[in-house]
């Protein structure tokens, strides 16, 4: 009792401080525990990042990042922003990596006048039609990391394909994106299931097929476990492979090692981006994490840099008008350069080809090759009405 | 006709490496009367050693004994701290407490190795693949888990019928009161037989590790397998286990080859995808549920 | 009836004034979420009050009771979503009202445990938990290939049901519907426990034997004890799905039917009380320990072993049934 007495008279004492830099609260729900867990943690490190360089603040204002597990499950993420939402009174949200926690997580969050800024997921819902005003995502619409692997796929000039992803939202969308761009002949369209480890029957259907290329979508460790058995399965040498950064983004090269060799990834960002802004990231993430930054460190850097460009602007308020427009110059140094926010709310940036090389110290890593698309938006953004 | 051939040489190492699984799984459970849950976690534990000692000292074939003593050491000190006191308790209790193992180890592994799937090479010497069927190149070291496998199998069918401690493991099974009358001490058979299953458990792990990746949870999702195996088997039998491996490893690998293949005949595009994947991975549950309806007890019901 | 208070009493009496204070509790505090949280707790309590009438007299271990769960949730969801879209099922046009849709609920579990649990029963001990485990499975993977239901992304409602016409938008009304529905299944599992069928049950748990040659046919009762707890779980799956606006397969994994196992021997066995206990006490501690460190599986973990080890009644068992 004694304590709440003094924290009151505490409040009351520095009440007028307190309301000139009022921290902002930020409620980042994110993907931390099953073997998805590195891509939350990564960008969870990231967005801390960007907060720790300025002293636990972004853009001038002080604020506080609350962190919890989704693991993986929508109706945890809804309960996490219901918990921050009523109890804590926090307006501003980010973290979701998984696109089925987001799509249901999202309207819960709009309908309750918060924001939101996507550091990862980017489903098709919220592009077209639905968009909303206060939804952001910092990343990618989900389609655009597939529409460049159909473009790369394209350039390169593969006629037969296979394609494969996992079976649910985010993979259909993955083998959608891709045909969209690629315009060669689909032989199989393959879905395995979310939990899968062991691919060899896909690998032998691949092998009946005989494609000239293959494109698979499967983000952290199912794409280590993909990659591993097709070095395995001696097709790697016959058959090539085009991917989106998520399958095959920094941590999984360092995971599977020469088994990336050789096989065409398209990315909006990588480590050797020659920017300042990037250096910068690369050297403190290194410093602070001792690990290299994945894909999805830089996407929480980026976008705890545009929260905080427009926290700069509006002096910490949150107010909506004020912040959307604000939100909208996107006024800040993104580690992948060149960034603007569409009228959805969604990226148009260049998207590049990576390839995986040996390095002198005999590691495998990616480098960039050059652009495949340049100001890529999204094909849903005619449909927002915004 | 040689997509059939593949596909069954697929179905055959996935068989078997549930069997080096289910062995210990139903042996612990046949003789000490303990639902283990925590099995799936020695196996995660198993392959996190493997790969931990092989990232350390970068040779397999160094983390495989590694790996192996691990999971002993492991396995006899959960024997000892915690299956001791559920011997003959309820088997609810027994659900929870390995209910919780399962937690505790998953919070553990991530604690001491982060949550990163790890990394493990396979061993060089097995790197390459051979053509055992022309025109299709298959993993050396798929085939030699398949090897390992059946290997397994005629050493623990070796040793509980040919053996004194077979023998010994056997009769404990079946008629306790008799081994403990007969002045032999039970709980030495019971630590014994839990530390076999345990080595075992990441046996399995270890060389699943190469193929798979070693990540956080690896274990319940094959845990949950490994029993159907153990119940269509029938519990307490060795060779239930490896006839309910075969069974089950080969209706997965040939329903998720086939039912998609299938399905497309029948309907267009994504239906046919959607249902194939629905089929394939509910085909061993309906499997399962079959055999219990004519076999309540199995398909080779041990003494007890 | 003297009120002469054993702890076990004074226990049950705090937990009903818990219950009915907790909305005056969130008013005061001046956040809903406490309401929020209190209904997740009462319908966890719900479904496993539910398990418990099986688990606990019948002494049949089921491994699947998720099933019931989802297959309720997914009741609501799909009447919800065929009205929403405008396309019939199976010539019915769907419903929002929950007077149509949870007794529906209700009856789709009470068949599908009809079905089930005569199949189940033929097995016994370890086989009965293995084949409850596999239906529920089965059920797991239909509604994963459901594309057209959202597969694995789940199928979130648009609303609330409508109760008796009215809308359900404040917490504390959907709360108290939530406590009402759990103080008749409860009261409904009270009862039924001091029946004779209760009676034949826990005779039949203990000797099947001398049960049947009482002449009471034991797969008889305990077929209806299943169906009974299909369509009590059933009706907490249609709740939860109200509470969170939204289901997903996730609601029928067998990692749930597991938490509801050890929630039910985590509070105890021998109460429905026990299971209000259980489900608080996962909850509880999940929601603090998660919130404070991402490590709480290694703090939970062990807790849950020491339960097991140490509290073979569960946590209600902990409470004397009398004054020594």
């Amino acid at each position: 009792m004694r304590m709440k007495i003094l924290a009151l008279a505490a409040a009351a004492l520095f009440g007028l401080a307190g309301s000139v830099s009022a921290q902002v609260k930020i409620g980042f729900i994110t993907t931390l525990s099953t073997p998805a867990g590195y891509l939350g943690e990564d960008a969870r490190d990231g967005f801390m990042l960007a907060a720790s360089e300025e002293g636990g603040k972004l853009g001038g204002v002080p604020v506080q990042v609350l962190v919890q597990d989704d693991k993986l499950n929508p109706a945890d993420g809804k309960q996490i922003a219901e918990k921050w939402a009523e109890s804590e009174h926090v307006k501003l949200f980010s973290g979701m990596i998984f696109s089925n926690v987001a799509a249901a997580v999202v309207p819960q969050l709009m309908e309750g006048g918060a924001i939101y800024v996507s550091p990862n997921a980017g489903p098709s819902n919220f592009a077209g039609k639905d968009c909303k005003p206060n939804y952001y995502v910092a990343s990618w619409q989900n389609d655009n990391l597939h529409e460049s692997a159909g473009a790369l796929a394209k350039k390169l000039g593969f006629k037969k394909m296979v394609l494969l992803a996992p079976n649910y939202q985010a993979g259909k969308d993955a083998i959608t994106g891709f045909k969209r761009t690629y315009g060669g002949e689909v032989i199989d369209e393959i879905y395995t299931s979310l939990d899968q480890l062991d691919f060899s029957t896909e690998i032998a259907r691949i092998r009946a097929a005989k494609p000239d290329a293959v494109f698979q979508f499967h983000p952290g460790g199912q794409g280590i476990a993909f990659l591993k058995q097709w070095a395995q399965s001696g097709l790697k040498d016959q058959i090539k492979m085009v991917v989106a950064s998520p399958s095959l983004e920094q941590k999984i090269v360092s995971a599977v090692g020469d088994a990336a060799l050789g096989i065409y990834v398209t990315s909006h960002w990588n480590t050797d981006f020659a920017n300042d802004a990037n250096k910068a990231f690369v050297k403190g993430f290194t410093a602070k994490y001792g690990r290299e930054p994945t894909v999805y460190a830089s996407q929480g850097y980026d976008t705890a840099k545009l929260i905080g460009a427009a926290l700069k602007a509006t002096g910490g308020k949150l107010d909506a008008d004020a912040f959307r427009a604000a939100m909208m110059k996107a006024d800040a140094k993104l580690t992948r350069g060149k960034f603007l926010f569409n009228r959805n709310r969604h990226p148009i940036q260049d998207w590049y080809q990576l390839e995986a090389v040996k390095g002198a110290d005999g590691k495998v890593k990616l480098q960039t090759v050059g652009k495949v698309l340049e100001n890529l938006a999204d094909a849903y953004a005619q449909d927002c009405k915004l | 006709m040689q997509l059939f051939f593949e596909q069954s040489l697929n179905g055959l190492q996935f068989s078997l490496t549930l069997f080096l699984l289910a062995a210990g799984l139903t042996l612990v459970f046949g003789i000490m009367d303990v639902i283990n849950l925590a099995h799936g976690s020695l196996y995660m534990v198993g392959a996190y050693a493997g790969a931990l000692v092989a990232q350390r000292f970068g040779s397999f074939w160094i983390a495989l004994p590694a790996a192996l003593i691990v999971t002993a050491l492991v396995g006899m000190l959960l024997e000892r701290v915690i299956m001791r006191h559920l011997y003959g308790r309820d088997h609810l209790a027994q659900v929870l407490a390995t209910f919780g193992l399962i937690l505790f180890f998953n919070g553990f592994v991530t604690w001491v190795a982060g949550r990163s799937p790890l990394l493990m090479d396979i061993p060089p010497q097995l790197g390459g693949y051979i053509e055992i069927i022309p025109g299709v190149p298959y993993p050396m070291y798929r085939l030699m888990i398949i090897v390992l496998g059946i290997a397994v199998a005629l050493g623990l069918w070796w040793l509980v019928a040919a053996t004194r401690i077979g023998m010994l493991i056997r009769a404990s099974s079946e008629r306790r009161e008799i081994v403990s009358a007969l002045g032999m001490d039970v709980t030495k058979i019971f630590a014994l037989v839990f530390a076999l299953g345990a080595i075992l458990a990441g046996l399995a792990g270890v060389v699943i590790g190469p193929i798979r990746s070693v990540q956080i949870g690896m274990g319940e999702q094959v845990l949950i397998t490994a029993f159907v195996v153990i119940v269509v088997g029938g519990i307490g039998s060795i060779r239930g286990a490896f006839i309910g491996s075969l069974l089950i490893g080969m209706c997965d690998t040939l329903g998720r080859a086939y039912a998609p293949l299938f399905f497309k005949t029948q309907f267009s595009g994504q239906v046919a995808d959607g249902l194939g994947a629905t089929t394939a991975s509910f085909l061993i549950y309906l499997l399962m549920a079959l055999v219990l309806i004519v076999r309540p007890r199995g398909l080779f019901p041990s003494g007890r | 009836m003297m009120f002469s208070p054993t702890p076990r009493k004074l226990a049950a009496l705090a937990i009903i004034l818990v219950l009915l204070a907790v909305p005056f509790w969130a008013a005061a505090s001046g956040s809903n979420y406490v309401v929020t949280f209190a209904s997740r707790i009462v319908i966890y309590a719900m479904v496993c009050v539910s398990l418990q009438s099986i688990v606990g007299q019948a002494g049949l271990v089921s491994f699947g009771h998720s099933l019931y769960f989802g297959l309720g949730g997914y009741v609501v969801a799909l009447a919800s979503f065929h009205l929403g879209e405008g396309i019939p099922l199976l010539g019915w046009s769907g419903s929002n009202e929950a007077l149509v849709v949870w007794p529906l609920a209700m009856a789709v579990c009470a068949f599908a445990a009809l079905i089930f649990g005569a199949l189940s029963l033929r097995t016994t001990g370890v086989y009965f938990i293995m084949i409850t485990l596999a239906f529920a499975q089965m059920v797991f993977f239909i509604f994963v290939g459901l594309k057209f239901y959202g597969g694995t992304d789940g199928l979130p409602l648009n609303a609330r049901n409508l109760f008796a016409g009215q809308r359900i938008v404040d917490p504390v009304t959907f709360y108290g519907i939530c406590v009402a529905c759990l103080g008749l299944v409860m009261l409904f599992c009270w009862r039924l426990s001091r029946s004779r069928f209760g009676l034949v049950l826990r005779g039949a748990a203990a000797s099947e034997r001398r049960t049947l040659s009482l002449g009471f046919p034991v797969y008889a009762y305990r077929l209806a004890a299943c169906v009974m707890a299909g369509a009590m779980g059933g009706l907490a799956g249609a709740l939860w799905a109200n509470l969170n606006r939204f289901v997903s397969p996730d609601m029928l994994s067998w990692l749930r039917s597991g938490e509801f196992l050890v929630i039910i021997v985590l509070g105890g066995l021998s109460s429905p009380f026990g299971p209000i206990v259980g489900a608080a006490a996962v909850l509880i501690i999940e929601s603090v320990l998660s919130g404070w460190t991402d490590r709480w599986e290694v703090i939970f973990g062990p807790f849950i072993v020491l339960v097991a080890l140490f509290a073979p009644n569960g946590l209600w068992g902990l409470l004397r049934s009398r004054r020594s």
